[in-house]
């Protein structure tokens, strides 16, 4: 595959990359886990595997979300060259399932009863087909809220549960002259706060929206609604909201210049790595109305077919890895998400990731755990980014709620 | 250095001169604006940026994230920094530029001074070829490299760069010969000079101004290029801003922006000291000389 | 003496010939990497292609729903504002500093790579100090009132109206200093003697140039012509580390839907069809003006 040249880099290269030799059973991982918290947590996958003789070959390509990384993969895959293993979200597995790409890994995953620990709701994302195709490592939940523990004491003390108990509390801390949400206006955000908005109007109307496509769900009078409480949610934030990183919005909440802020669980990173204690600090509560619910997103691995038998008893020895209870309690006390097996002890987690387990066990049995739209879980990627063109457009102030709801309905049936 | 030999005949009076250097300050001024939000914000921990304190002076001076981002910081799995990509980003683009420059050279003199039947046409359909967007190049590019058997490697990086920057490297080349009198080179064929000892002689020593012009332009984007490194390189080949964007890009994790400044004006270094190497052939009065000779 | 003219009938036929094959590997590379291919992707905006290239006829499908999207209009309007002020600007303060800069002057040396530097620069961080820059809450405006000019204001990056203009600040912050360096090789290739007898001749400065320099510059300004449309053209990482796309999707440019359609939104028919219109657009302005110059050059 490399030529004379590829050969003589390589030799140069291994005097300061000191993993590039490339051995027989190695695998070589595409992933997208690059900033410090994510990487160091990887990197105990990347030592459990050399624990057991196989070697890491790092291929990072951060961006969009794993979106730079999805078109590296095609660029390898079209040109013959395809990585082992890839870290994947959702809707991709499926997608390069159905061309026939991804190694069978039913076998490993019957002998070690992958399908009675791992979620049914995740499950449906790692088969393709009936035969397991990827190995779930985390679960981060999206229907969150961040408060500043100051912020919640001046405004009463008692974490809001209901709707009206939510705008009563941002109407108190409007009052005492802090920005009560904190929020950047990137489609992606917009649509993260949408899908609590819509999960806390009811499970079954998510389900018939977000994951069924309905068109009546998508342009009724529910939907109306969703982006009417959107605009009220648009009117605590500040006007400079677009653009914003979401880490620069957790930091207004951590400095006390914002009361809240609505956002996935990877946000507690930037509060811990502030030195913020969950509980005297701050406080996590999910979405009013959405107890007991979560909505998801899980990052999982994919092998690409092999031919090489000591390839693909490399592949098989990841795949292991990822799913060993020890890895999964580890990583994801780093990463700021739960386990993607229900069977792990929480002894290692703070509170938040305490509760966000509780959480997902408690959804997972009463069938109340549902793919995150903003997080391509529920629907295809062209869905996906027509839902946030619709979204956006409403939180910027382009449509109003009626208009939003049959917009909505007509850009999901375009997209389908 | 070079002021001796940038002679213009054009006088101006006092008034004129600070004028003129008042508008060029102002300029440079304008330009190293954002250059100062990056500095400064490079120079201070972390709290001080997201505690709200952008735009001014650190509070606390520390090159904590410039050490962390060369040595240091998360890439991948490992805690590298981006010091050990610089070699594979010059192992690219030093081939890349030079070869993609000197053909451009050439194509301009054939397309100015050996002018044939449809040469015109021809150069319209190298400038053409400058407008294509590389979204769509990608996946048949792969299929390419695939067949060719340079997938994932730097000859094959090379190849890509060399292929998109011809438009470009031609058109400089041949726009800035089409003012070299034409005379010259007639003079130069009739005393019995050869194709290659006319380009060697007389249009090599007079394209420093243009050649920097093409060497900036095409280290710039090779150096800078991102979508064709990420897709078209392997980990052993894997250039600088690929190393830079996943220093820099995270969805999910902390965003260290000190850091990422760091990494951006170490990333930019190389860059920048070809600008100002490069600098010095910008020069006048080459011309004359090889006029005279 | 017969073989001595045989021999020079050989080299002057070779003479015809090498400039040809000197030619020829370039065309050859860019008849296969940029022809080829945008044949290709003519085909593939013809097919039902997703995540990866399909064979599946469809007609004209692709375009119909491109045209029906408002993101895809947006993106056409924008680039015609975007294009037509970054072009035009960029060119004008390129020539206006290589005239000044062409004054002997002093420090030449550090102006030059202070003025080209933001090229140098990968936009995916300066985009950051741009948007902080920008950004009424911490950037300029901030920064104005701190110093007691309450009433200024500058929200435009926030403006969905006027987000579009902060991109064109940022991207002739960016390249007009590679335009400076291109008229400036120019303004270096000039013979002095012309200028000089135009002079004797008594002409003013601003005679000289508008008469003489800037008709010269002729072919440096179709260099800048090509290069600042093409830049227009291919923004992406400006408006992706800017503002990306936002406020809603009010500064989305054909470069960012093609990419998002192509490969994000796994749609690769509507990307390749977006692409299409895109080639056909540019070959409608660039083929009469690239015909006009190069026609006149012949004479």
């Amino acid at each position: 595959m490399r030529g004379f040249y590829g050969k003589a880099l390589t030799a140069a290269a291994a005097l300061v990359l000191s993993t590039s030799l490339v051995k027989a059973a190695d695998v070589e991982v595409l992933h997208w886990w690059t900033s410090g918290g994510e990487a160091a947590a990887l990197n105990v996958l990347k030592d459990n595997l050399a624990g057991a003789g196989t070697g890491w070959l790092d291929m990072p390509v951060a961006g969009g979300g794993g979106e730079a990384a999805m078109t590296t993969l095609r660029a390898r895959v079209t040109a013959g060259n395809p990585p082992t293993a890839v870290q994947m979200l959702g809707f991709d597995i499926q997608d390069w399932a159905k061309e026939g790409a991804l190694a069978d890994l039913t076998a490993t995953a019957t002998a070690e009863g992958w399908d009675k620990v791992v979620p049914t709701a995740l499950q449906a994302f790692s088969t393709y087909d009936g035969k397991w195709v990827a190995a779930p490592v985390n679960v981060h939940s999206t229907n969150w809220i961040w408060i500043n523990k100051a912020a919640l004491d001046a405004a009463g003390g008692k974490a809001p549960e209901t709707w009206e108990e939510l705008v009563a509390m941002l109407d108190a801390m409007k009052a005492n002259g802090i920005t009560p949400l904190a929020h950047g206006g990137q489609a992606w955000q917009d649509a993260t706060v949408f899908d609590a908005v819509v999960l806390s109007l009811g499970a079954d109307f998510y389900k018939a929206a977000m994951i069924d496509l309905d068109p009546a769900a998508l342009g009724g009078e529910t939907m109306v609604e969703a982006f009417n409480r959107m605009a009220t949610l648009r009117s605590y934030v500040d006007d400079n909201f677009s653009g914003r990183d979401w880490n620069l919005a957790s930091a207004m909440v951590i400095n006390g210049e914002a009361g809240m802020q609505m956002m996935g669980d990877w946000a507690k990173g930037e509060f811990l790595k502030a030195g913020k204690v969950p509980g005297t600090d701050f406080v996590c509560i999910r979405f009013p109305g959405t107890q007991g619910m979560v909505t998801f997103n899980s990052d999982q691995f994919a092998m690409f077919n092999q031919t090489d038998p000591a390839m693909q008893e490399a592949q098989v020895a990841m795949a292991k890895a990822i799913m060993d209870p020890v890895f999964q309690s580890a990583f994801n006390v780093v990463k700021g998400s739960v386990p993607a097996r229900t069977d792990v002890p929480d002894t290692d987690f703070d509170d938040c990731g305490k509760k966000g387990m509780k959480d997902l066990a408690e959804a997972n049995t009463n069938g109340m755990l549902f793919g995150s739209m903003a997080h391509g879980h529920a629907a295809p990627a062209a869905v996906k980014n027509a839902l946030y063109d619709v979204v956006t457009a409403h939180f910027n102030g382009e449509y109003d709620a009626a208009t939003a709801a049959t917009e909505l309905a007509a850009a999901v049936e375009a997209a389908k | 250095m070079s002021a001796a030999t940038q002679d213009t005949a054009v006088r101006t009076g006092r008034v004129a001169r600070t004028f003129i250097y008042l508008v060029l300050l102002l300029f440079a001024l304008f330009y190293l604006l954002p250059f100062f939000v990056m500095l400064t914000n490079s120079l201070k921990p972390l709290s001080e940026i997201t505690g709200g304190n952008m735009m001014s002076l650190p509070q606390v001076w520390t090159l904590d994230a410039w050490r962390s981002a060369w040595s240091t910081a998360q890439i991948g799995v490992e805690p590298t920094g981006l010091k050990p990509y610089f070699l594979n980003s010059l192992l690219m683009v030093v081939p890349a530029v030079a070869i993609s420059t000197m053909l451009g050279a050439l194509n301009g003199y054939v397309l100015t001074k050996w002018r044939f039947r449809g040469d015109t046409i021809l150069f319209g359909l190298m400038l053409f070829a400058c407008f294509i967007p590389f979204q769509i190049v990608l996946i048949p590019m792969a299929r390419m490299l695939g067949l060719m058997g340079l997938a994932g490697s730097t000859p094959g990086l090379i190849l890509v760069h060399v292929v998109y920057g011809i438009g470009f490297t031609t058109l400089y080349f041949r726009n800035y010969y089409a003012s070299f009198p034409t005379e010259l080179v007639k003079a130069a064929m009739i005393d019995g000079a050869g194709f290659f000892r006319i380009f060697w002689r007389i249009m090599l020593p007079v394209s420093g101004p243009i050649a920097v012009v093409s060497v900036i332009w095409q280290f710039t984007n090779i150096w800078n290029d991102f979508l064709f490194g990420a897709s078209f390189a392997d980990l052993d080949s894997m250039p600088m801003t690929v190393a830079l964007n996943n220093l820099v890009n995270s969805s999910t994790g902390v965003k260290e922006y000190n850091v990422h400044f760091a990494g951006a004006i170490l990333a930019a270094l190389p860059t920048l000291f070809v600008y100002i190497v490069a600098g010095r052939y910008f020069v006048r009065g080459l011309m004359a000389g090889s006029v005279k000779g | 003496m017969a073989t001595q003219s045989i021999d020079a009938d050989f080299r002057t036929r070779l003479q015809d010939w090498i400039p040809k094959l000197v030619l020829s590997p370039s065309l050859a590379v860019i008849l296969v990497f940029v022809y080829g291919f945008i044949l290709y992707t003519g085909y593939l905006s013809f097919t039902d292609s997703k995540m990866l290239p399909s064979n599946t006829l469809v007609g004209w499908e692709n375009y119909t729903k491109l045209w029906a999207l408002s993101s895809w209009i947006t993106a056409i309007k924008n680039l015609a504002i975007f294009s037509s002020l970054y072009i035009v600007i960029c060119t004008l303060i390129g020539l206006t500093l290589a005239i000044f800069l062409d004054q002997k002057i002093r420090g030449e040396g550090v102006l030059r790579p202070i003025y080209l530097y933001p090229m140098a620069l990968s936009f995916i961080v300066t985009g950051t100090a741009w948007k902080w820059f920008l950004d009424p809450g911490i950037g300029l405006e901030h920064t104005m009132h701190l110093w007691g000019w309450e009433s200024f204001s500058f929200n435009w990056i926030k403006d969905r109206d006027m987000a579009i203009y902060t991109v064109v600040i940022a991207a002739v912050w960016q390249t007009s200093g590679f335009v400076m360096a291109m008229f400036l090789a120019g303004l270096r290739g000039i013979d002095n003697e012309i200028l000089k007898a135009a002079q004797i001749d008594g002409a003013s400065n601003w005679q000289l140039y508008r008469r003489i320099v800037i008709p010269l510059l002729r072919p440096a300004f179709l260099s800048a012509f090509v290069i600042l449309s093409h830049l227009a053209i291919k923004s992406y990482d400006l408006v992706i580390a800017l503002t990306g796309g936002g406020p809603g999707r009010a500064t989305e440019l054909p470069a960012t839907f093609m990419y998002s359609y192509t490969f994000t939104r796994n749609s690769m028919g509507i990307g390749a069809a977006s692409a299409v219109i895109m080639l056909m657009t540019i070959a409608a302005i660039m083929i009469p003006y690239l015909y006009a110059e190069l026609k006149e050059k012949k004479e």
